[in-house]
């Protein structure tokens, strides 16, 4: 008789109770993978936001650049920046380079306005994909446009604004004076992400030089590379005393603080989780271990010693784990893979500097599942020694009683 | 020779303040292939006396011996390892485990002292012979008689052999028929494989079996001989 033909046997002698057991693991593991892909999915989209949309894998700031500061002073600005751009474009890791132009204006139609961030940029660098991908109406802006603005639907959507519009931008420009321009709305553009759509429009970088009197200066050199990982051998590759070299994790501080608070927060959501499902788990065999008190005598009587019958239950348990775990990969893989496709719509909802998208993306890799996995399979056998040990130590005089411990 | 030995053994049970001398004093030697009943009222002792003979639980003072070695201070795996080859149980209630078939309940202490897989079947085929069972093979517990039930307890207290077999109240459930059926079958296993039993009873039907009756009263033996009637 094999322990686990007989474990088997044992849990099907209450199917409902061994079933609920086994579903109490599978929802538990279902929470867990659903948890933790909506919060790597939530952390890696909003970091991929902001990557794509503001900081780049490195940005070239002049060496006074201070964290957030958007000065056209021309100290704070790069000069020449074509020189520089040679520079990064021949390193193979990277695959956009491109000067951007970065002012604060505000923008006023009839007698609403509106204060935003302008951003002059190349039209034609692939570094704008995620605004020309965006594109809902009109079209995208051309480098030699010395009247078009592109401005965000949700920016749209409170002014009223259509394609073919005329708003009013003002700025200070370089020396301090103030001016201001009429523009044309060629587009309107969406990343789904409502708080960067709502504050920022985008000039061509010739026209928004000219409008601010910076010439041919630049803000910032947004580079993109290959992947995320490359950010810190290419900064080095860069460095200057010339100017300050700012990798994505340099300008991210406080995403890459959140990311590692939320993940110490979702260990103990994850131990909450585990613990709920330890304890039906415990709860299920304590009961089968008091129900079975005198065939824990008999056993023990006939010659059984105590860890025999200790892995008698925990026998028990490893097939309560292997269902629960299989359910909770079935279970958990079909929500994860829902919220993978579709999301979670969370809408307007971010935190300042951290760039969250309208949706929430799922997102699971091999490795966290596989953890997962495990961790919820040695939780549920370590549940499983407490009523393990409780049947392993009963005297068999008094089990065959009945008495248990 | 000597299966087991009893000497000075006392059992004392503590139920909050209260003491109860179960035992008070016990000698008792029992020899190969003895047929002995241990009898007396209840509360008199006998199942106490059988347990600690069957090593399921210790004097709380004197001494145990089975085969000759002193049992008494025996760690439970000791212990275990000793009921698993040399002693057999047949309990009052059908102690069979109700997962298990009846060729498999009487399987189970063959696997558990390691008897290679064929040497098992055949074990477990010629206990069921001996029990008139072999048709009841893949019966579950909860699908045989209780006599049924307790020949199978019967082939499984024997299947490895063991030269004591303890039975407490082997009868007591079981009606007219079936408990002469479980007598007639220990009777003749004693006869033809000279395997020692002791059974606790107060069943007169169970006595007349015995060839030699003990007598407990107040935890302590007040008779000891051969019975007139055998």
């Amino acid at each position: 008789m094999n322990l686990f033909k007989l474990a088997y046997r044992n849990l099907g002698r209450n199917r409902t109770r061994s079933l609920l057991s086994s579903l109490a693991v599978a929802v538990g593991m279902s929470l867990l993978l659903l948890m933790a892909s909506v919060l790597e999915g939530e952390m890696g989209g909003a970091l991929q936001n902001t990557i794509r949309l503001q900081s780049g894998h490195i940005q070239i700031r002049p060496g006074s650049y201070e964290e957030g500061q958007v000065s056209l002073k021309w100290e704070d600005l790069i000069a020449e920046p074509n020189q520089l751009l040679e520079k990064i474009k021949a390193l193979p890791q990277v695959t956009a380079a491109t000067p951007r132009l970065l002012a604060s204006g505000i923008l006023t139609l009839s007698d609403e306005s509106k204060g935003v961030q302008i951003i002059g940029i190349e039209p034609d660098s692939a570094a704008n994909k995620p605004f020309r991908d965006g594109m809902l109406e009109g079209t995208f802006l051309s480098a030699d446009d010395r009247e078009g603005i592109l401005v965000g639907n949700t920016l749209a959507q409170k002014l009223s604004l259509k394609v073919g519009d005329q708003v009013n931008l003002l700025v200070t420009t370089s020396s301090g004076t103030v001016d201001e321009q009429l523009f044309t709305v060629r587009g309107i553009y969406t990343t789904r992400t409502p708080g960067y759509d709502e504050n920022t429009v985008f000039l061509p970088l010739a026209k928004a030089q000219a409008f601010t009197v910076t010439e041919n200066h630049a803000s910032t050199i947004f580079i993109l590379l290959q992947n995320d990982e490359q950010a810190e051998a290419v900064a080095q590759a860069l460095q200057s005393s010339n100017y300050q070299v700012l990798t994505w994790r340099d300008q991210n501080a406080l995403l890459v603080q959140f990311e590692d608070f939320a993940g110490a927060y979702m260990v103990i959501l994850y131990l909450i989780v585990l613990a709920i499902t330890a304890t039906v788990v415990t709860n299920t065999l304590v009961m089968a271990v008091f129900e079975r008190t005198r065939e824990i005598g008999i056993l023990s009587a006939i010659g059984m010693k105590g860890r025999g019958i200790m892995a008698q239950f925990l026998a028990e348990a490893t097939l309560l784990a292997t269902g629960g775990v299989i359910g909770g990969l079935i279970i958990g893989g079909a929500l994860v893979a829902y919220f993978t496709i579709n999301g979670i719509y969370i809408g307007d909802y971010g935190v300042s500097g951290v760039l969250m998208g309208e949706r929430i993306y799922a997102h699971l890799t091999m490795r966290d599942t596989i953890n997962l996995a495990i961790v919820t399979y040695i939780i549920t056998l370590v549940a499983s020694l407490y009523p393990a040990r409780l049947a392993a130590r009963m005297e068999p005089v008094e089990a065959l009683h009945g008495a248990g411990v | 020779m000597e299966v087991t030995k009893v000497t000075n053994a006392t059992r004392i049970f503590k139920i909050g303040e209260v003491e109860t001398k179960a035992l008070r004093g016990v000698d008792l030697s029992i020899e190969n292939g003895e047929f002995t009943a241990l009898v007396g009222p209840s509360g008199s002792g006998k199942t106490t006396l059988l347990q600690l003979i069957g090593l399921l639980d210790k004097p709380t003072s004197g001494n145990v011996f089975i085969n000759g070695q002193d049992a008494t201070n025996l760690n439970r795996n000791q212990r275990a390892d000793l009921r698993k080859n040399a002693i057999g149980f047949v309990f009052q209630f059908f102690a069979l485990i109700p997962t298990l078939t009846a060729y498999e309940n009487i399987e189970m202490p063959l696997l558990l002292n390691g008897t290679r897989p064929a040497q098992r079947k055949a074990r477990v085929n010629e206990m069921l012979e001996a029990v008139g069972l072999s048709d009841r093979a893949r019966h579950r517990p909860d699908q045989l008689s209780g006599g049924q039930q307790q020949r199978v307890a019967v082939a499984r207290a024997l299947a490895t052999n063991p030269k004591l077999i303890l039975a407490d109240e082997p009868t007591a459930n079981l009606d007219t028929e079936n408990g002469k059926q479980v007598m007639d079958i220990m009777a003749k296993l004693n006869k033809e494989t000279g395997v020692t039993f002791v059974f606790a009873t107060h069943d007169p039907r169970v006595i007349k079996y015995a060839r030699r009756v003990v007598t407990l009263r107040d935890g302590l033996i007040v008779e000891n001989n051969g019975n007139s009637s055998k």
